[in-house]
């Protein structure tokens, strides 16, 4: 880790707790995420994995036992204090488990995001709707039908036309929530090659409950264990030297 | 051996019982046709559905149904306007918005208006709506269309929100969290989204509104002033085709053109509820495609 290059942190959580009600589902935990890098997230069912990603774009703001404290700031602004949910979730798009195309065509599904901001220029968005596809590795596949439903493809595809669909916002952090759980290896192959490629211009965080899966992708890994994060390193030293033992019987599948 | 003789009894009564409904429509569309249809041997179909003027007991008589027809799709007409955008907004509220004891209330509020009697809603809309309306917009009377549709929209109100609100639910979760993951605020999530994706169930819960709404007879007889002339503006006294078989059927001599007449009526109000009821099964059932 020493040897790295510092790299600008894009998303910061500082001491973050989250409570469900009078559940506690995270116990102040405080992680950089670089720009520009995979982070993966792993850990058993309950760790808070999940948790802590929805609390990275403010999607459990619906949720009304949803409580914080602490803080998560992207980019130093404060997600929960400065910035309003709306503006955070266009700036931190999130992938989900199931894909889940909204009812409408491909090219609507890619555009419906643009357009809530406020995007009418025509040329600018037929040209957004062929990079995102591009950039999902979805664009050979669909260019031909972009305004047949986006219910039509494949289990596979449509978890793709849901990246692209987040790309298409343009935003500064993807989070992927276990996107390859519903999906066949081939399937899983493609969508994690498309994860390593957006590398080069986003800053990407994975939650998986697959730890090959981490360490296939990732630059990093954290490890949540109830709530609290136990470990945070690179993801060769936390597959091959992990510092705490609860980590090591992680990875070597004695639990979870 | 008991047993199965047992189990055979039982399905054929669940069975018998089930066809028993069917059976009632088919012989009450039946009673109908035979009483109504009469009435042509007589009257020509054209003078019927095309006449201007209901004048059952003039010499010589005239049964044009039009004024009634029209009354009944003025007011009719006039309640969905008014119930439908009301209906809708309710029930995005309850289902999207509201939480804990709110939600709550308004369900059971909702399903209260629903179990008051027409003939209480009809005799407020007499009593209290009619005198507001006749002040305000300085009529001869408040006995109008609009305090008729007044009324029904509050009658329709509960059919369409209650099934709205089951349209809604209905729609994936994750659809909602989708929206707003896209960086849709709430009310693009719900306009753009979730209306859109509910949209057969809404259409299925305002055909059944209508459906209840133009087969309501004792609210309408109290408040519409039941003037049988086509109607001009809302602001003036119509006739439904309901209210004027109730009104008139105590007094028609059974067996006379009259009393058949209102029996022609019943066949054209039967008709139009069946459409709205067809359509409404058809919109359904699309849903869960």
């Amino acid at each position: 880790m020493v040897s790295e290059a510092p790299a600008a942190v894009t998303m910061a959580a500082q001491q973050w707790s989250v409570w469900y009600g009078t559940v506690q589902a995270l116990k102040s935990v405080t992680l950089d995420i670089r720009s520009r890098e995979i982070l993966g997230v792993i850990g058993p069912a309950n760790s808070g994995k999940t948790s802590f990603l929805r609390s990275l774009n403010r999607m459990n703001d619906m949720n009304p036992a949803f409580r914080y404290e602490g803080k998560i700031a992207l980019d130093r602004q404060d997600i929960y204090r400065e910035l309003d949910g709306q503006t955070v979730r266009r700036r931190v798009g999130i992938v989900f488990a199931l894909p889940l195309p909204l009812p409408m065509s491909i090219r609507e599904n890619i555009l419906y995001g643009p357009r809530l901001r406020g995007e009418r220029n025509r040329a600018r968005l037929e040209e957004l709707v062929e990079r995102s596809l591009k950039a999902a590795s979805l664009w050979e596949e669909v260019r031909d039908r972009l305004d047949s439903s986006a219910m039509k493809l494949s289990g596979g595809q449509q978890q793709r036309l849901c990246i692209a669909r987040t790309l298409a916002m343009e935003p500064d952090v993807v989070l992927f929530d276990e996107p390859c759980s519903g999906l066949d290896p081939i399937s899983t192959a493609k969508v994690e090659e498309t994860m390593v490629q957006l590398k080069a211009h986003y800053t990407l965080v994975l939650v998986t409950n697959n730890t090959k899966q981490a360490a296939r992708v990732s630059d990093r890994v954290a490890f949540f264990l109830m709530g609290e994060l136990i470990e945070l390193g690179s993801t060769e030293v936390m597959f091959t030297a992990p510092r705490d033992r609860r980590t090591n019987d992680y990875i070597t599948g004695r639990f979870g | 051996m008991w047993q199965r003789w047992r189990e055979r009894f039982i399905e054929k009564t669940i069975a018998a019982s089930g066809m028993f409904s069917i059976i009632v429509v088919i012989l009450i569309f039946l009673f109908l046709l035979k009483e109504g249809l009469a009435l042509f041997r007589t009257v020509p179909m054209t003078d019927f559905l095309g006449g201007d003027r209901w004048y059952p007991i003039s010499e010589p008589p005239r049964f044009g149904v039009l004024p009634l027809i029209l009354g009944s799709c003025v007011v009719t007409l006039g309640a969905i306007v008014l119930a439908v955008p009301v209906s809708i907004a309710s029930a995005l509220f309850i289902s999207e918005i509201a939480a804990g004891w709110a939600k709550d209330a308004l369900k059971t509020g909702i399903e209260l208006l629903a179990a008051i009697p027409s003939v209480v809603l009809g005799f407020l809309g007499m009593a209290v709506l009619a005198p507001w309306i006749k002040y305000l917009f300085q009529l001869p009377t408040g006995l109008t269309a609009l305090t008729g549709s007044i009324i029904l929209a509050l009658m329709a109100m509960p059919t369409i929100v209650s099934i709205t609100e089951d349209a809604l639910a209905a729609v994936p979760r994750g659809y909602r969290e989708a929206a707003l993951a896209l960086g849709a605020t709430r009310w693009q999530m719900m306009s753009r989204v979730l209306l859109p994706a509910a949209r057969p169930g809404i259409l299925a819960a305002v055909m059944l509104g209508i459906g209840r709404v133009i087969g309501e007879t004792m609210a309408v007889m109290m408040v519409t002033g039941n003037a049988a002339v086509i109607p001009r503006s809302v602001l003036q006294p119509v006739r439904t085709m309901t209210a004027t078989i109730a009104a008139e059927m105590g007094e028609a001599v059974r067996g006379s053109d009259h009393y058949f007449a209102l029996f022609a009526i019943g066949i054209v109000l039967f008709a139009i509820s069946f459409l709205l009821n067809a359509a409404a099964d058809l919109f359904l059932h699309q849903e869960r495609h």
